[in-house]
């Protein structure tokens, strides 16, 4: 920009008329940049969420056509709570919480590392972040096929170390879902693991130089600089790490379909089974009302805390 | 002097260490790239041929590509449908950014909380009502629906207006007295100054379009239509037990996005660090 224009900035003084008109013409300007926006998110949001509130008071399978709507209360609030199947989703739901502290921690751990003590930064990053990066479907198939149970790699290498009986991780009830959290946890690190990285490099460096003026060792400045620093980006880590386990889909659809007997089923899973199998579209609303529920639950909790607990 | 090499011994142990542990996370990469060049008899043969003894890739991968589920249709499917969601999604969000951050008017402030709001609302908990919306109006088994439902990006126009943000008012202001319009101050002045932010998310829209996998499974129902993480699983089920085939499906649809984000690796990191600490 040159400097007579700089010389022009003030706007001409003017009649509030004028004034006005302009002002009008700010608004429609305004208006009209945001509006595709505004129209998308309305139609594809706002719509379907309102939607989706009052789908759950009624019971209506989508092949009976409009007619077949039939209003029922909450009569599909009362029947989740009863709904072993649902239960057993949430039960899950809240198991999978634990895969986030685990990831976190791994991620930290690694980030500071990657961060401080390590060559090859470039290529940790990169190696830790191909799970993350990778088409989740492909990977579920390789991992998959990995977990194989009577010839599979993972446990033809756990029988030359001597264990006989290897689990059957997918295919058995009892380790499906603990092996769907680990493979979660391994796809997990690479984002944590960058987001740590990018926290602790906002560290300003000359807090660690006082501290070993003062004679700090590693343990004392990392308790003392480096986690309470970090605790904005571990707060933020955990609740959209709490949000991404209420919304696990793919992985599941892809590897176990909420088996083997219902052990991997979890809520959107459930929800997507309910209205694209069972065609229970009034059910499965009330379904996604509890996920939103949950989510928004999540959120306000996240406001609220971040005032009271986070150090900046 | 001493003290140099105190530190440095350490350190390059450190790595060592490391090194052995992101074999954990290349491993089963490897593993797969190895498994699609093999014949199948030989997929589970123990202890693991790390290299195979016997090549059968140009069959594989031909079986991959031209077979059953021709990989090259979903190739172009996938690229076509992320390349224009992608493009939308940019300049619906930095349009929107751009009337949030630099054209004041009263509605704006209010306007831009309801948008942030719907952050909130979990894709799922909507699949339902979309659905059925886009049987009544025809989107239902289309690209064209399928691109609508990622372009509207709350997340993108809230990155982009960030940017806007730290652009000075007073480019704006003195091209207004010049007489230019906001969308001509938009095209060569906003936009400019923001291109590596709209690159950075313009990437990553396009890394979560492509492995997108829940939206093309609902939305989309005739084959010839599927994005290649739909027809990777379609593929997969199909084809049961031919897992060397399965390591070469899995293979072409991961290979394009790791390329992307090895060439883009600086774009992508920052982006997603960016992103996550802001957003």
């Amino acid at each position: 920009m040159s400097s007579t224009q700089a010389a022009l900035k003030k706007p001409p003084a003017s009649k509030p008329q004028k004034m006005r008109s302009l002002q009008r013409g700010e608004t429609l300007a305004g208006l009209l940049f945001v509006s595709p926006m505004l129209i998308g998110v309305s139609v594809l949001v706002l719509l379907p969420i309102i939607a989706t509130v009052v789908l759950g008071f009624a019971d209506w399978n989508f092949v009976q056509g409009w007619d077949g709507i039939r209003w029922i209360g909450l009569q599909n609030y009362e029947h989740l709570l009863s709904d072993s199947m649902f239960l057993r989703s949430l039960r899950n739901n809240l198991i999978f919480l634990l895969t986030v502290p685990v990831y976190m921690l791994i991620s930290m751990v690694l980030a500071i590392l990657i961060d401080r003590y390590v060559y090859l930064k470039g290529y940790f990053k990169v190696a830790y972040f191909m799970p993350y990066i990778s088409n989740i479907v492909a990977v579920a198939v390789v991992w998959q096929v990995l977990f194989q149970p009577s010839y599979g790699p993972i446990n033809e290498m756990l029988k030359a170390l001597g264990i006989s009986d290897p689990p059957k991780w997918i295919a058995d009830p009892n380790y499906a879902l603990i092996s769907i959290m680990m493979i979660s946890v391994w796809i997990s690190i690479g984002f944590n693991l960058i987001i740590y990285i990018a926290g602790l490099q906002a560290i300003p460096k000359d807090l660690y130089e006082a501290a070993d003026i003062d004679g700090a060792n590693a343990w004392v400045k990392f308790r003392r600089i480096t986690l309470p620093l970090l605790s904005p980006t571990s707060f933020f880590l955990l609740v959209t790490g709490i949000i991404s386990t209420f919304k696990v889909f793919d992985i599941i659809a892809v590897m176990t379909q909420g088996g083997p007997i219902g052990s991997t089923t979890m809520m959107v899973w459930y929800l997507y089974d309910t209205a694209f199998v069972n065609l229970k579209v009034g059910y499965a609303s009330s379904i996604g009302v509890v996920l939103f529920a949950f989510v928004m639950l999540i959120t306000l909790i996240q406001w609220i805390a971040q005032k009271k607990w986070v150090n900046y | 002097m001493q003290k140099r090499i105190s530190i440095h011994g350490p350190k390059l142990g450190l790595t060592v260490v490391m090194l052995a542990v992101s074999i954990l996370f290349l491993l089963p990469f490897f593993w797969m790239l190895m498994t699609s060049f093999k014949i199948e008899k030989d997929v589970f043969v123990y202890p693991i041929e790390w290299i195979p003894r016997q090549w059968n890739a140009i069959a594989n991968y031909k079986e991959v590509w031209f077979g059953q589920y021709p990989f090259y249709l979903y190739y172009w499917n996938s690229i076509k449908v992320s390349l224009i969601t992608t493009l939308i999604s940019c300049f619906v969000s930095s349009l929107a950014a751009y009337g949030f951050s630099k054209i004041r008017f009263a509605a704006g402030q209010w306007l831009f909380l309801i948008v942030l709001a719907t952050y909130m609302i979990p894709g799922q908990a909507i699949l339902v009502p979309q659905f059925i919306l886009y049987r009544n109006i025809g989107l239902f088994d289309s690209h064209l629906g399928l691109i609508l439902i990622g372009s509207f990006s709350v997340l993108g126009t809230f990155m982009l207006r960030q940017f806007f943000m730290g652009v000075h008012q007073d480019f704006i202001e003195s091209a207004k007295i010049d007489g230019a319009g906001h969308f001509r101050i938009f095209c060569s002045i906003g936009l400019p100054l923001v291109k590596p932010a709209v690159a950075t998310y313009a990437i990553l829209r396009f890394i979560w379009t492509w492995n997108d996998y829940q939206n093309p499974l609902i939305f989309l129902r005739t084959d010839k239509w599927f994005t290649l993480p739909l027809a990777m699983q379609k593929f997969t089920s199909m084809s049961g037990e031919f897992y060397s085939l399965q390591m070469a499906g899995a293979v072409s649809a991961i290979f394009p996005l790791l390329l992307i984000f090895i060439i883009g690796q600086k774009s992508v990191i920052q982006g997603i660090a960016l992103g996550g600490v802001k957003g």
